[in-house]
């Protein structure tokens, strides 16, 4: 499919959807409420079929956080980025997707690790690189390491 | 201490666990491995990150659009020049760069070589985890050579550091040329010996066939990527189906099998080592006269925006996402390692088989632990 069929697959399923093109990809924002309804048709309709996540990430912009899924679909080779906002910065929750993409069971600890978003119904949500009894979330924007030596 | 927390030791009737790493020599690098054995047969394996973690992410957010690039030859040291080349492309892609040919070419024969020697220490290593020590003597012989090629030309071994958004940071050193395709014939006269002594090789066969099955479901699934998918028949080539730098002017086939076993691994990283030889020798020749770096200014700035930017390094596809607030440093960076995927896949592999047969896929999906960590 090519972007205006996607926008118009996706908006059928989602009204609320906001598209950007300005980058590479087709962009679709929603707010992190949205995800899971979306992302699961996403994968199981045959005409997205989009069965590869090749990158999940967050994005701390300051005053919300971003959570970004990268996807593509082998047999019919379109991408799209789903870009989840998520609003509450303090209590960050977002259900996971790792029970439609395997990889993310690793991806989501990571972010979890390092961006302190919990994944609900994750079944193994721990720290990844971290000891466990690490303060704080270093890729957030406002984390404060006072052993950091800026050079 | 992480992983040694009393309640994780929790066990069935007849159940043990068993710490492999973090200092193992077959976990090639600090990758700690917690196994639950039934007397050989693994039940479960849970790997255990961080012990090499460095926040190259974080690291980068404080650097220049120049300066980064140099911190992800430390991701996976054995393709640090293609780690280099995929941050290079995503800047010139934020700037709408066109780099001079030249610099293509170059950039496409160095991530040949350096493709081509990590194959060859992957077959040596694997040598040296299933009970063989003279493949890694005869695998680091070639490897050497390529070494002296890099050394004359990018001043280092290792992490060469050689690419610059724009192009590369040097022209090629007269010998260059000359040397590569000496290299070449001499490389290429090696292959059969290799195939002699491990390819063939009953014990290897053994040791291989039908171990560490992954499906063609489970591989996208898990997003297992390079020679470890490929094995398993998910094309994903990205030389091939997205192709950069100079890849859209060689002739090459995406290399597919079907058993997704170690031993099917193996043969298409033995092909893929061939492969590389025929790209090399067909640009060798050909690299066009010109500029070799493309002008930038000295504070690159990129627009606001986001860019992806996708290569194939020696173990799959590396993502670079860089986002820009138009500021002189990333405002985020992210490392899509090919690594950190295809260990997540290793637990599924490993399940059911003998403890001797989780050395095998371990050194069959060629990890690299600071890639997986960054």
């Amino acid at each position: 499919m090519n972007n205006e069929e996607l926008k118009s697959s996706i908006s059928a399923i989602l009204p609320t959807a906001i598209y950007d093109e300005t980058g590479e990809f087709l962009n679709v924002n929603i707010a992190s409420e949205e995800l899971y309804p979306l992302i699961n048709e996403l994968r199981s309709k045959n005409e997205f079929d989009f069965d590869y996540l090749f990158c999940l990430t967050c994005i701390d912009w300051k005053y919300h956080l971003i959570m970004v899924y990268h996807l593509l679909s082998k047999t019919h080779q379109h991408t799209i980025v789903l870009k989840a906002k998520i609003s509450n910065r303090e209590n960050s929750e977002i259900e996971t997707v790792c029970n439609i993409w395997r990889t993310a069971e690793m991806l989501e600890r990571e972010v979890f690790d390092l961006f302190g978003v919990k994944f609900i119904n994750h079944p193994d949500l721990r720290r990844l690189f971290l000891t466990d009894d690490w303060n704080g979330y270093p890729l957030r924007k406002d984390y404060v390491d006072e052993n950091m030596i800026s050079l | 201490m992480r992983g040694l927390i009393e309640d994780d030791y929790v066990t069935e009737e007849g159940e043990f666990v068993i710490n492999i790493g973090p200092q193992h020599p077959s976990t090639h690098g600090v990758l700690h491995l917690k196994v639950w054995l039934d007397g050989e047969t693994v039940k479960k394996v849970q790997p255990h990150l961080g012990y090499i973690h460095r926040s190259i992410e974080k690291m980068s957010e404080s650097l220049s659009y120049r300066n980064f690039i140099f911190a992800t030859s430390r991701m996976d040291y054995l393709s640090a020049h293609i780690n280099n080349e995929a941050c290079a492309l995503t800047v010139e892609k934020g700037l709408q760069l066109e780099v001079p040919d030249r610099a293509k070419y170059i950039r496409t024969i160095l991530a040949e070589l350096t493709r081509l020697q990590s194959h060859l220490l992957w077959w040596g290593c694997t040598g040296l985890d299933l009970g063989a020590v003279t493949p890694f003597f005869y695998a680091f012989r070639e490897r050497e050579f390529i070494m002296e090629i890099m050394e004359e030309t990018c001043g280092a071994r290792l992490t060469q550091n050689f690419m610059v958004p724009g192009g590369v940071m040097y022209d090629i050193h007269p010998n260059f040329q000359k040397r590569t395709k000496e290299v070449m014939v001499q490389i290429k006269s090696k292959f059969q010996e290799y195939d002699n002594i491990m390819t063939g090789n009953v014990i290897f066969e053994n040791r291989t066939k039908g171990v560490g099955f992954l499906s063609k479901e489970n591989a996208i699934s898990y997003g297992v990527t390079g020679p470890t998918a490929r094995a398993s028949g998910v094309s994903c080539d990205i030389r091939k189906l997205y192709p950069y730098s100079a890849y859209d002017k060689v002739q090459f086939d995406e290399i597919l099998g079907t058993g997704g076993d170690c031993y099917a691994r193996y043969m298409i990283r033995m092909h893929e080592m061939r492969q590389s030889v025929s790209i090399i020798e067909q640009l060798i020749d050909n690299i066009p006269e010109g500029d070799f770096q493309a002008k930038t200014k000295n504070v690159i700035k990129l627009p606001k925006g986001e860019f992806y930017q996708r290569v194939e390094t020696a173990r799959g596809e590396l993502g670079v996402f860089i986002v820009s607030d138009g500021a002189a440093s990333p405002y985020r960076i992210k490392y899509r390692s090919p690594g950190f995927s295809n260990l997540s896949a290793m637990p599924l592999m490993a399940k059911g088989g003998k403890i001797g047969d989780l050395v095998a896929i371990m050194s069959t999906i060629d990890l690299v632990i600071p890639d997986i960590d960054r």
